[in-house]
């Protein structure tokens, strides 16, 4: 619905003042390029429902947060994402980070391993353990996670194509560690659908993908019932130059279409729901960020109420993690990437996060290093305990401003939410390169202000130093890591039972070409140490590869 | 002086799916009247020179994010060397180390772009070069 502005006769008289001084030459709308008002006032509320449309803390619509104590309660949990190289490798930063007083893993893969490939594969040349860490096989998940207790410390995987496999190698793992299902507590990415709208790491086509993804939902129901089946992200859109409002829209529309997808596959809304969890970015728009996280609980809390139909609270709950912005990162100056970070954290924390990733000061250039992972973590430690804003429960609430722009961005998230379903939804959407070519329009738009310094980034096109020499570290990767890796993966094909390995494969291609659930299957595989390109490659067998049309 | 219009290859090598420069950069070229193909994700270095030379493409642009920069930039080159493509120019932009810059310098690849740098130096670099090959 689109609130009328009255103006009274006060606002009027107000903005003949304001307009009469002249104002600085400066470009006043936000960086989604959204036109603000200099002044937000009761008029702009009218028509606002406190009631409905606020409420309390822990109550629908939830607008001001998931939980009635929010970070009275609990904190949010301090969770930097992670990895690189060998397993052994990242399971020392992982060591490193819980010393540091971390609360939550967050393993980053590397590239190879996101495809579902070998560290052996052709197309794996370069690129073995450079993003991330190389996982091929059960083996490897043993050597990431020695000596951490996975009955203690919830972990989250940053894995989507693959992750279905991956997480049966991480099952087999915590068999090994005599650590039950039940136990468990993380996250899996899973989210495949913005794969083809955004970071582009896929392998089938969508329906199988989402065939995989309701299967885990059903499996984790059953017999993982702390896991976060799916981390539907917001991020990767965000990151590939979204607005603002795209980023809720498209992260909440995929949200829907897998709601849907489950209840066609015959599950109950309140037996996955409460297990679906969400991940946004955070952005260097101050209040627009803060805006755009409370209208997600709001959206999410009214389509799952009213259009699905889900009777139990917990399904309504737009649970989620934030990350700062990686792309308003600079390598020009990068000490001020502290700020920016700080900046982007503390909109994430007044927006309600539930969980928190800060990223370095060095990540526009390198996977970040040690020092620079501290600080970030520092960062969250000196927003939590030192500048009193987890004393009060969203501080922000009822401000003109905020409360006004919670409702355009979800009146904005509604409008696009029309469109899709007039395109025939998410994946039709996705294969008439809707999304794509929205993103990179906004993404140009933004990079053609900042040619044209509409937009200021401080140490890019204003601000900048001559002869600027880095002076932080830079952390590499040393060209062993892709030998190790291999060595290890092709010890492990001589040594393991093969003939086990080849049973379950074909096992698991038979039950692919049915229609059972497939997670059992997988963990037969993950057991007997079968690789992530083998399992990729007998899945592939059966359900094809996708090509995407390249959109620009 | 007027100069030829220029065909332009932008590819993305490797694996990582960041395509978001890649777009951008191919969108100003177009805007700076230069014909552009995208090829889109994960290219191999003989995809790209097959495609450049089935275009006769004048510039090859690669972007990379994932630090397999030196591994393809170098196959690229020997490729392009290889096809009779030497006389063209090789050029791309990403997260490339100021060291790896200088290592790309010594493959004969002299100047890839990075974060911050302006779309507008993007098509200055590919103009300039454009004229100083033609005169």
């Amino acid at each position: 619905m689109k609130r009328p502005v009255v103006k009274t006769a006060d606002k009027r008289n107000w903005e003949k003042k304001y307009c009469s001084p002249d104002l600085r030459n400066a470009d006043f709308s936000s960086i989604s390029g959204r036109p603000l008002e200099p002044l937000y006032t009761r008029e702009d509320l009218s028509g606002f429902d406190v009631d409905t449309e606020l409420g309390y803390p822990g109550e629908y619509p939830y607008t001001r947060g998931i939980h009635p104590s929010m970070y009275r309660g609990k904190l949010w949990t301090m969770r930097q994402f992670a990895g690189m190289g060998t397993p052994q490798q990242s399971n020392e930063r992982y060591k490193f980070l819980l010393a540091k007083g971390q609360t939550g893993l967050s393993v980053a893969f590397d590239n190879p391993t996101l495809y579902g490939w070998d560290s052996d594969h052709a197309l794996s040349a370069g690129e073995v353990g450079k993003t991330g860490v190389a996982v091929d096989s059960t083996a490897d998940m043993e050597r990431l996670f020695r000596e951490i207790p996975l009955d203690q410390v919830s972990t989250s995987m940053t894995i989507n194509a693959p992750a279905a496999w991956i997480f049966a190698m991480f099952l087999a793992n915590a068999e090994k560690q005599n650590v039950s299902f039940d136990m468990l507590r993380g996250t899996l990415q899973n989210d495949i659908l913005k794969e083809y709208i955004a970071q582009k790491e896929w392998i089938f086509p969508p329906e199988p993908h989402l065939r995989l993804i309701t299967d885990l939902m059903a499996f984790c129901a059953d017999h993982v019932p702390q896991w976060n089946t799916i981390s539907i992200s917001g991020y990767h859109i965000r990151e590939a130059g979204s607005t603002a409002a795209q980023e809720l829209a498209f992260t909440l529309a995929d949200g829907f279409a897998y709601v849907e997808h489950a209840l066609r596959a015959g599950l109950e809304i309140d037996d996955f729901a409460p297990r679906l969890s969400f991940f946004f970015n955070s952005h260097l728009d101050f209040f627009e960020e803060i805006a755009k996280l409370r209208a997600a609980r709001r959206i999410w809390a009214r389509h799952m109420k009213e259009k699905y139909k889900a009777k139990d609270p917990r399904s309504w709950l737009c649970r989620f993690h934030v990350q700062t912005a990686g792309c308003s990162l600079t390598a020009q100056q990068p000490k001020i990437n502290i700020i920016r970070t700080a900046l982007e954290a503390l909109a994430g924390v007044l927006g309600g996060c539930q969980s928190l990733h800060t990223n370095s000061m060095d990540e526009a250039l390198a996977l970040p290093s040690e020092k620079a992972v501290e600080i970030a973590l520092r960062t969250q430690q000196v927003i939590a305990f030192e500048s009193g804003v987890a004393n009060v429960i969203d501080p922000l609430g009822g401000s003109y401003f905020i409360e006004k722009l919670t409702c355009e961005l979800e009146e904005e998230a509604e409008r696009y939410f029309q469109k899709i379903d007039e395109l025939g939804g998410v994946v039709k959407a996705i294969e008439q390169g809707f999304f794509q070519r929205e993103i990179t329009r906004a993404a140009y738009e933004y990079q053609m202000a900042l040619s044209r310094k509409k937009k200021i980034l401080v140490g890019v096109n204003e601000f900048i130093n001559e002869d600027e020499h880095l002076e932080i570290p830079i952390l590499e990767i040393d060209e062993s890591v892709e030998r190790d890796q291999i060595r290890r993966l092709q010890e492990l094909r001589q040594k393991r039972d093969n003939q086990a390995v080849r049973s379950r494969l074909d096992a698991l291609k038979k039950a692919a070409a049915g229609t059972e659930n497939l997670i059992p299957r997988l963990l037969d595989c993950a057991r007997v140490y079968a690789t992530l390109g083998e399992i990729s490659a007998a899945l592939i067998n059966v359900f094809g590869e996708y090509q995407e049309q390249p959109f620009y | 002086m007027s100069v030829e219009p220029m065909k332009v290859i932008i590819a993305k090598p490797g694996l990582d799916g960041h395509d978001r420069g890649a777009k951008v950069v191919a969108r100003a070229l177009v805007e700076a009247g230069m014909e552009v193909v995208y090829l889109g994700l994960r290219q191999t270095p003989e995809s790209i020179v097959n495609a450049a030379l089935e275009e006769d493409a004048d510039v090859i642009g690669l972007s990379i994010l994932s630090g397999a920069h030196m591994t393809h930039f170098r196959r690229v080159k020997e490729l392009m060397d290889k096809n009779g493509l030497g006389d063209r120019l090789l050029t791309g932009g990403g997260i490339i180390p100021t060291k790896d810059q200088e290592k790309l310098k010594e493959l004969g690849i002299e100047k890839v772009f990075g974060p911050g740098d302006d779309i507008q130096a993007i098509v200055d670099y590919i103009r300039t070069w454009h004229r100083s090959r033609s005169t």
